[in-house]
């Protein structure tokens, strides 16, 4: 039993938590994403520099040969700055979904380019009416010589204003809920056919529709086969995400712990009252028990124990509760100051709530975790 | 004992259904969302009822209130929410009208009162300042007297809508050698007399709401001073029960419940209604039940008022359900959306027309057991004064 990191592990975090503290200034980052992209370029480049962008890849593929606990390790850092970067979008979800489906020639291009810095990829799976279910897929693919032509419209794609490639989910066969029939796509934005409107989220990033009319294609992996691929970046998406809310918790409660202490009314700092402490004791737990279910998931993600799903589910549900929790908390503690965008918490509650979304909400998780429990 | 509606308030009823049908159009109804507001849509509509002479039902008749029975009251306030009535704007007909009547002089009476009642003035409330928020009485906004006038000196903060204000009601210090709540004064401020500034404060809902009001040597007559000098303190206590009350907000609370439930019908879980969803159906009624407790609690505290009693223990926990009530269902609410929930603008979002006002509405109600007493205050309020502890 040892949950302790090792060397490189402890280089990584560390590295990470220094551009944090010293590059990533709230006040900067609320600049940054009232900016058309959303994000700074140069920061990918110094993220590429660094080698931020190879951590999951294989050494095959280019990387470092990491996995869930170095993406964990990044992606907490991540959460407490606020990053707006696309890191997730592209090296997590897209990134996971390459490794599994992608040719050598694709992984050439395309994961080169990840690792380069010089592509940012979204994945389409979301539509209209699918709200969680990867396997509610309306799009459809139609086989046109050695290409694909898709139809359909994706909703919420995250980044998909900003991809310099796009990979889409779409049906070459079967009905709109089956499980089989769905493959990948690689779809160039700028193709006709494309129609991408994007618009900023509340969190500070940004989600496109996607409306594609036969748009072309490139088959990524095996057809029809697309959704067990899909089921697996969600569940490294599940982990990446909660790693940065986890990150998120620690730095509402800790805030919230700071600015009590500063704040004085009747005469005194408004940390003196039990009412408080209490609430910030229950933060303070609610973050260390999401960090023991997310290590939990995470080593039985990797070592593959058969127990993952149920980890998983188990994860995403109680992150709902708990992290929205904790973010209103921290809101009510700050007082009217905690309503201000002077403030960073609104911020941390607007993210969480959007990670909660994203993949499944707590509702969709207890389901699964219920029926994976019986 | 008894709460059946007789045929007069049926016919009541009838009456006040008819008045909305033919009154209230579309663009009145999306005059409020969240902390957002349309000043000229709500003028209109707050000018509608007063011409109906409903603007003021809370106000004793002989003041311009409507007489009406509880059940009336009732009936009015549940008929409004349901047709998607936008709220009447609190800070004069709630806060500042019912100061102005019971404690104003005559000619306060006369110069202010017919202006609340008609919305031809706008007001703000300035009474939280950066060091005093909870601990209200420790405000430091200086009043010094020269003359027959005040020289204010000082800064208000969170003052809502200040930027849409014509005058603001405030609470300043005239005193500071003895108890603090002892020298507090209560004035009457036109935002137009120099030396004020309006700074606005971005808040998370991302609409305009909050701002920081400045005094720097505001000469305001002493005429404008409501009641005696130092006395402040207690009509500020007379508003804020008043403003603690309104904020139960059943009626509101039962229109969003209904909303909910057509999200809910157009959202598309698992392939069918998110409505027919088990666990949706029992998070909603777990808030139902709740409001419908909260429905009698209110009931009761404002049919012992009528009686001529007064509020019991009961009336102290209204804002505190009635905000978490709010608070729960807008949680919900989102949550029905999706991802769409999560949008930034209303211009141009991507996704549906229904989704960008819930999130609005969500993260502007965060406020809401921080405002008027924040719910932790009130707790402290009942431990001490109901449970004697
Ligand atoms: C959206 C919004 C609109 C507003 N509109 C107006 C307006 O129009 N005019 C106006 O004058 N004011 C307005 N306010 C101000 C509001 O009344 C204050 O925010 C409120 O009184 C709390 O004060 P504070 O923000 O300074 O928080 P603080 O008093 O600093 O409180 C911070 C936290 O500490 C808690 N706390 C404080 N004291 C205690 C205690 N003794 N025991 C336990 N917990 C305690 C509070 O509950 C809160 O959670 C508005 C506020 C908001 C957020």
């Amino acid at each position: 039993m040892d949950f302790s990191l090792t060397e490189e592990q402890t280089l990584l975090k560390d590295s990470v938590a220094k551009f944090i503290q010293n590059d990533y200034g709230y006040e900067d980052r609320q600049k940054l994403i009232k900016t058309e992209s959303g994000y700074s370029a140069d920061n990918w480049r110094t993220f590429a520099e660094l080698g931020w962008l190879c951590v999951p890849f294989s050494e095959g593929d280019g990387g470092i040969g990491g996995g869930p606990i170095e993406t964990m390790i990044l992606m907490e850092e991540f959460g407490k700055g606020l990053v707006v970067e696309p890191f997730f979008e592209t090296v997590v979800l897209s990134g996971s979904v390459l490794s599994r489906a992608a040719s050598p020639e694709q992984k050439a291009e395309l994961i080169g380019g990840i690792i380069e810095g010089t592509q940012v990829i979204a994945t389409a799976f979301a539509e209209p009416e699918s709200r969680f279910d990867l396997n509610h897929v309306a799009t459809t693919a139609t086989a046109n010589g050695d290409s694909h032509s898709l139809s359909g419209k994706k909703s919420f794609v995250l980044q998909g204003g900003n991809a310099s490639t796009l990979v889409v989910a779409a049906r070459t066969s079967g009905d709109t809920r089956d499980e089989a029939g769905i493959s990948l796509f690689i779809v160039d934005p700028s193709a006709s056919g494309v129609s991408i409107e994007s618009a900023k989220t509340l969190d500070g990033h940004s989600a496109a529709d996607i409306t594609l009319d036969n748009a072309p294609g490139t088959l990524l992996g095996a057809e029809g086969e697309g959704l067990s691929v899909l089921k697996a970046a969600r569940d490294e998406s599940i982990l990446a995400l909660a790693s940065e809310a986890v990150g998120m918790m620690e730095k509402l409660y800790k805030d919230t712990v700071a600015y009590t202490k500063d704040r004085k009314q009747f005469g005194m700092p408004i940390s003196v009252f039990q009412a408080l402490q209490h609430r910030m004791v229950d933060m303070f737990t609610a973050h260390e028990m999401v960090k023991s279910l997310l290590l939990r998931a995470v080593l039985s993600y990797v070592n593959n124990d058969g127990e993952a799903d149920k980890n998983i589910a188990a994860l995403k549900y109680y992150l709902q509760v708990n992290g929205q929790a904790v973010a209103h908390e921290a809101v009510q503690i700050h007082g009217g100051m905690g309503m201000t965008d002077e403030m960073s918490t609104g911020m941390y509650l607007k993210r969480i709530n959007v990670i909660n979304t994203l993949f499944g909400n707590g509702d969709y998780h207890l389901k699964q975790f219920t029926a994976l429990a019986s | 004992m008894d709460t059946k509606f007789t045929p007069e308030d049926l016919a009541f009823r009838d009456e006040v259904r008819a008045f909305l049908d033919e009154n209230l159009t579309d663009e009145i109804r999306s005059a409020a969302v969240g902390g957002d507001i349309q000043p000229e849509t709500i003028v209109k509509w707050q000018k509608i009822l007063f011409d109906k002479g409903w603007i003021a039902p809370n106000w004793p008749e002989a003041a311009g209130g409507t007489g009406w029975s509880v059940t009336q009251n009732y009936i009015f306030e549940n008929e409004c929410a349901m047709a998607g009535a936008p709220a009447v704007v609190p800070f004069g007909l709630k806060m500042v009208g019912p100061v102005i009547y019971t404690f104003g002089s005559d000619e306060q009476k006369q110069r202010f009162l017919p202006d609340i009642l008609q919305s031809n003035v706008w007001w703000c409330q300035g009474y939280s300042e950066p060091g005093a928020g909870s601990d209200l009485a420790a405000l430091q906004t200086k009043a010094e007297l020269d003359g027959d006038h005040y020289v204010v000196n000082g800064q208000k903060i969170w003052t809502t809508y200040a930027q849409h204000a014509d005058w603001i009601f405030c609470l300043v210090r005239t005193d500071s050698s003895g108890k603090k709540q002892e020298g507090i004064s209560f004035l009457l401020i036109d935002m137009k007399t120099p030396g004020i500034e309006v700074r606005k404060i971005d808040s998370i809902d991302n609409q305009h709401s909050l701002n920081e009001v400045f005094f720097d040597n505001v000469r305001v007559p002493v005429a404008n001073r409501i009641g005696e000098e130092n006395k402040g303190w207690t009509y500020a206590k007379y508003l804020l029960t008043h403003e603690r009350t309104a904020i139960a907000g059943v009626a509101q609370s039962k229109k969003a419940i209904q909303k909910l439930r057509d999200i809910a019908s157009k959202e598309i879980s698992g392939g069918e209604p998110l409505i027919n969803d088990a666990m949706f159906q029992a998070k909603l009624a777990d808030i139902e039940i709740e409001l419908m407790a909260l429905e009698y609690t209110e009931l009761r505290v404002i049919s012992s008022v009528a009686a001529g009693g007064a509020p019991g223990p009961e009336s102290s926990i209204l804002k505190i359900k009635g905000t978490e009530i709010q608070q729960a269902i807008a949680e919900l609410s989102v949550e029905a959306c999706g991802h769409y929930a999560h949008m930034l603008n209303e211009e141009n979002p991507i996704g549906n027309d229904y989704a960008w006002a819930v999130s609005a509405k969500y993260l502007y109600g965060r406020a809401s057991t921080i405002y008027g007493g924040s719910n932790e205050v009130q707790k402290n309020i009942i431990a001490k004064m109901v449970l004697g502890l």
